[in-house]
């Protein structure tokens, strides 16, 4: 991916946080996926290292 | 005077959803204050402090909901409590009627959206560096709205996406532009050929709706957060998004949006403006030019979106005091009619950090030195204060969404006689309050008859950041404070000279003249 990738191409969007910007992208017409996040149970250590499992490999 | 609380265990909920529920819970007869927060080491201590705090509050975990109101009688503690679940509820229905299952983390909303090229992240700022992170890995753009994310993540955040040619907009990002959609708090505006840097949510916001009002567009406004061109940063985003702005078709000319510069990370980004091949305008507040820089600087907000303008059309551009000088005369000449010899400070209520800090930079010139939470240290009898600062914004949402601390602070500077002038500013957009210019006009109003009822006078002075195609509409709120006797500006920067020269009147042969 590159910064082509977002400038002038539609944005899909990942929502992480707020609902309310979902709602508003959605009223734009951008597609996006809200993540009903909550905060991560367990040592915030553990949290990135479970993260960092399925990373990409580059 | 019974407080009742209730607390939801794992029951996550966002900042804005929960002020939802509180305004509604104080709006109930009966109920004197009201808290819906999660159980955080940060709200138990704000829960404590407004006298919420309960055994059974004081259980309640970060995944916790806490719902706890301060009220006259138990009946309405019991009413008020299930309204807060009504709430929630009705909210889970609607939710639940689009038939979406919505993912619980990042990686699975991916596999809803494999092609996505943009996360927006907006959690606190304690977990938000993961998700930027996981982002960033999986070859997402990252807006990153979040704040309280240190400068070592900043750092790492920044170097990941620079290596991977990703945007990492942020953290503390509050507006962006990206293909002319608007991310968080945005003023909706025309797609255009001006593009834009920006180490300032509201100062783009500022700029944009500018630009929109003299008939241009915003290309793309990327956002960079405030600490961008600090030494440690080194303008990581800022350089990135030059080169990007550089190579978009769709950009003939570029602002930067910040405060001054790094010495050290000056030079890079002299050396970007130059590598451009384009126009740049540079607005970095509180700085010169110095010899031989290139671009063309400027010292306001207002001037950044004007000169642009003429940049693109090839016109000659020439900075204003004031864009109605005999307008701003008038207006003036009938507040001290009315209003006589003025007493107290001036006191600015902002929610805009950097409309803050140029109507600082404006100001002290005109009257001395301005105390208040924005820049150096200073005394005096006047302040200015940034509502969305950290100290303010503890547990709460910005003071664009939720817009009650400063209507106190307007009603409590009508009691004060250290106060005489207030100046304000109003930010529209998309995310943002649907209507604040009715519950400031009402705070003016209750804040100026009680300053009159002491035989004092207390005179208002605002600007708007907006557009007519936001949710909220600019005229009608201008036209609510006009109708609540607030002297309104067409731009933060007039608005801070209009002060000024309210407070000096000496000063109108030199401000009111033909130009600077």
């Amino acid at each position: 991916m590159s910064l082509a990738s977002l400038l002038g191409q539609p944005l899909r969007v990942v929502n992480v946080g707020l609902e309310l910007f979902a709602r508003e992208l959605e009223a734009e017409s951008v597609v996006v996926v809200h993540v009903d996040w909550r905060p991560p149970s367990g040592a915030p250590n553990v949290a990135a290292l479970l993260a960092r499992l399925g990373d990409d490999a580059s | 005077m019974p407080v009742r609380a209730t607390v939801r265990r794992s029951f996550y909920q966002d900042s804005v959803m929960l002020m939802g529920v509180a305004v509604e819970l104080r709006a109930l007869p009966g109920v004197r204050e009201a808290a819906a927060l999660m159980g955080t080491p940060a709200n138990h201590e704000l829960l404590a402090s407004a006298g919420l705090a309960t055994p059974e509050t004081k259980a309640a975990g970060p995944e916790d909901l806490v719902l706890a109101v301060d009220v006259e009688t138990d009946a309405v503690g019991d009413t008020a409590l299930e309204a807060a679940r009504a709430f929630f509820d009705e909210h889970r229905r609607a939710r639940e009627s689009t038939g979406r299952v919505l993912p619980r983390t990042l990686d699975s909303a991916l596999r809803q959206l494999p092609d996505a090229n943009l996360a927006t992240i907006s959690v606190p700022g304690a977990h938000a560096k993961l998700e930027a992170l996981t982002a960033l890995r999986r070859g997402l753009h990252v807006f990153l709205f979040s704040d309280n994310v240190s400068l070592a993540d900043e750092i790492e955040l920044k170097r990941l996406a620079v290596a991977r040619q990703l945007l990492c907009m942020g953290p503390d990002c509050g507006t962006a532009y990206i293909n002319g959609i608007g991310l968080g708090f945005a003023n909706v505006v025309p797609r255009g050929r001006v593009g834009c840097v920006a180490a300032s949510g509201t100062g783009l916001q500022a700029v944009a709706s500018i630009l929109a009002a003299l008939g241009e567009g915003v290309s793309h406004g990327i956002g960079v957060g405030g600490r961008d061109l600090s030494v440690e940063v080194g303008g990581a985003m800022t350089l990135l998004a030059l080169e990007a702005l550089a190579g978009d078709p769709s950009t003939e000319a570029i602002v930067v949006i910040s405060k001054p510069p790094a010495p050290e990370v000056l030079s890079l980004i002299e050396t970007a403006v130059r590598a451009a091949g384009k126009p740049v305008v540079v607005c970095a507040l509180g700085a010169t030019a110095q010899p031989g820089a290139p671009g063309t600087w400027v010292s306001t907000l207002e001037d950044a979106a004007e000169a642009a303008v003429a940049t693109v059309r090839g016109s000659v551009w020439t900075p204003r005091t004031f864009s109605d000088p005999a307008a701003v005369r008038a207006r003036l000449d009938a507040l001290s009619a009315r209003e006589g010899s003025r007493r107290g400070g001036l006191l600015g209520l902002f929610t805009g950090g950097t409309l803050a800090h140029e109507a600082r930079l404006i100001l002290e010139p005109l009257i001395g030195p301005i105390a208040g939470n924005v820049g150096a240290p200073a005394a005096g009898p006047h302040r200015i204060l940034d509502l969305g600062a950290d100290e303010f914004t503890r547990g709460r949402p910005h003071p664009m969404i939720d817009v009650s601390e400063r209507d106190a602070r307007v009603r409590e500077a009508g009691a004060s006689s250290e106060v005489g002038m207030i100046l304000l500013d109003l930010v529209l957009g998309r995310a943002a309050h649907p209507d604040p210019a009715r519950s400031l006009a009402s705070a003016i109003r209750d804040a100026r008859a009680c300053a009159e009822r002491d035989g004092r006078s207390l005179t208002a002075i605002a600007s708007v950041v907006g557009t007519e195609r936001d949710p909220q509409g600019l005229a009608g709120q201008v036209a609510r404070l006009d109708a609540a006797g607030v002297v309104v500006l067409p731009s933060s920067a007039q608005a801070a000279r209009a002060a000024g020269l309210a407070l000096r009147p000496e000063l109108a042969a030199t401000m009111l003249g033909a130009g600077r």
